[in-house]
């Protein structure tokens, strides 16, 4: 079985035991990426030469020692390109600092290596609106990875990365782990510093792995969380050993299910293959509850509000002055900025610039920004009214499997609609994640991932990896 | 909204085609943003962070920053160890 199609736990008892070395790994995966790379996509780049060099001082002892991890291609690693998908920074930009994940993982002894494809900026669920390069889905090319971190799930599910990392506004982990056939985690708002994250939303954004099981999960969420100075925002938590009692299992676990998230507009096959797995975890021990969430039908708005308001805010930085593209001959500094972030942003960041910076303009703020924040506070005390009757929530991550590749092109509403179900797990500040849970059939006859999602209280990641451990168990 | 002086407001360029496209896709995304009216928020604290955040202080000591060098090394232009934009100041 070639290195680059095992797990993280595998590689690591083969790494220890000296059977194989980090640049074995590097080989097998530069040799698979070869291969497969020209038609899925995944990666924007990779060096390998400065990951081998970067391997041979990797300590071995440590909990991911000599793993190489794929990096969504908007966090900071020293030396490397940070395209963001962007045309913006494409070839104008290298960082000069390590994001604290990044320094987190090296710490663990893991070697970055490769820059993984995503929506411009994290804006979007197809990675379709990337300046740089097309991703497709691996199960079946002429469909969409999912976004935003398409390009991290699409790396794990072809077996071109070990395991990625991603970051999470609106679903950006769950949804593509989804429809990639893959293990995505969100964790709890705080949980994760985002130092050195390009920001795209900064009181929804988080950082999270990808991987091909819960238990390699569990060993990233180790190595990347917690406290650090240079995020005002992460929390001063102990980080449990997340890897402890994985396989606890679900007997006397109150699970929820909100009957918003099972109400029209979900493909029934999709729903078929979720309600198997509730089932299954039911049988495993767990207590079914019915829950509500009264104000699920305003998420989608509320976060197409608060979502650009702030992305305008952090998008004002790509100016043209300090780092990125900057126009031929300016007029003057205004011309330089406008016509800067003309040529630099595509479509979808454009609008939702547009549209953020209207919501926050003066005679608007009140009826829009502000009223969606007051709406964010029902949405937060949803779940936490929920959580008094269940210990974790399940429910689809989508609904629907994996859209054709430009469907819904022209009409972003479309496809903000499809947001529904992960959402309101950033705007509350609540861990997520989404493991397989069976597959649908297309007419193509092609057979694409259902995910099930699992929603944890906010720092409630070590139960919630338990109960994802019962679920992939069942499949 | 009038997608031409909002796109100024935030620096956006736009061509007469990207302006007429955008038109009716944010006509539409804010006519489906307008449900919140229907929403009952009086009294409601608005939510700004998901979790509480506050003032973190550290003491006040240096502490390695980045090089200026490598921070230059992303300037479009520079000179005399400064990034170079067009005149905003008539002499």
């Amino acid at each position: 079985m070639p290195l680059s199609t095992q797990s993280i736990s595998s590689l690591r008892k083969q790494l220890t035991s000296g059977d194989i070395q980090p640049s074995d790994i590097l080989d097998s995966l530069a040799e698979a990426i070869e291969s497969k790379n020209p038609t899925v996509g995944a990666y924007l780049s990779y060096d390998l030469e400065k990951a081998k060099q970067e391997a041979n001082s990797a300590d071995l002892s440590k909990p991911l020692g000599g793993i190489p991890i794929a990096i969504k291609d908007n966090m900071n690693v020293k030396g490397e390109p940070c395209t963001c998908g962007s045309k913006f920074l494409d070839g104008a930009y290298e960082s000069p600092y390590d994001a604290t994940v990044i320094s987190k993982l090296r710490e663990a002894g893991a070697v970055p290596f490769g820059r993984a494809n995503m929506d411009e900026f994290a804006m979007g669920s197809t990675t379709e609106n990337s300046a740089l390069g097309k991703t497709v889905n691996p199960h079946d090319n002429t469909r969409a990875p999912g976004g935003s971190s398409g390009g991290s799930a699409a790396a794990v599910a072809s077996q071109t990365a070990i395991a990625a990392l991603g970051s999470d506004t609106g679903g950006s982990i769950r949804q593509p782990a989804s429809y990639c056939g893959v293990v995505g985690l969100k964790p709890s708002y705080g949980r994760v510093s985002r130092y050195g994250l390009v920001a795209f939303a900064s009181s929804l954004d988080q950082i999270g792995p990808i991987t091909q099981n819960v238990e390699d999960a569990a060993l990233m969420l180790n190595a990347i969380s917690g406290y650090d100075t240079s995020d005002s925002t992460s929390l001063q938590q102990d980080v449990p050993d997340f890897t402890q009692g994985l396989d606890d299992g679900v007997a006397g676990k109150k699970l929820g299910l909100p009957k918003e998230y099972f109400g029209e507009g979900i493909d029934p096959a999709v729903r078929a293959q979720v309600e198997k797995a509730i089932a299954g975890l039911e049988s495993a021990g767990a207590e079914i509850v019915d829950i509500s969430l009264p104000n699920t039908e305003y998420a989608v708005a509320t976060y197409y509000i608060i979502a650009p308001a702030e992305a305008s805010s952090n998008l004002s930085r790509f100016d043209g002055v300090r780092y990125g593209n900057r126009v031929e001959k300016p007029d003057d500094v205004l011309d330089l900025y406008r016509r800067s972030r003309e040529q630099g942003f595509g479509p979808e960041v454009k609008r939702r610039i547009i549209l953020g910076t209207y919501v926050l303009s003066s005679g608007y703020y009140d009826a829009y920004y502000n009223r969606a924040q007051k709406v964010r506070t029902l949405i937060r005390q949803d779940f936490q009214n929920a959580y008094e009757k269940c210990d974790a929530i399940l429910s689809p991550v989508t609904p629907s499997a994996a859209p054709l590749l430009g469907a819904d092109k022209d009409n972003p509403l479309q496809q903000y609609l499809a947001d529904i179900y992960t959402i309101s797990a950033n705007l509350a500040g609540i861990c997520g994640i989404s493991v397989p849970c069976g597959t649908v059939n297309t007419e193509s006859g092609s057979s694409l991932p259902v995910g099930l999602q699992i929603l944890g209280p906010h720092m409630g990641e070590h139960q919630l990896l338990k109960v994802a451990r019962a679920a992939e168990l069942l499949s | 909204m009038d997608v031409r002086y909002v796109a100024n407001l935030a620096r956006i360029e736009l061509s007469d085609e990207e302006c007429d496209t955008f038109q009716g896709q944010l006509d539409a995304i804010i006519g489906y943003i307008e449900t919140l009216t229907d929403v009952d928020v009086e009294g409601i604290e608005p939510t700004a962070h998901a979790s509480p955040v506050f003032d973190r202080l550290r003491e006040d000591v240096s502490r390695p920053g980045l090089e200026q060098a490598d921070l230059l090394r992303n300037a479009p232009e520079s000179a005399l160890g400064q990034i170079r934009v067009p005149k905003v100041v008539d002499a």
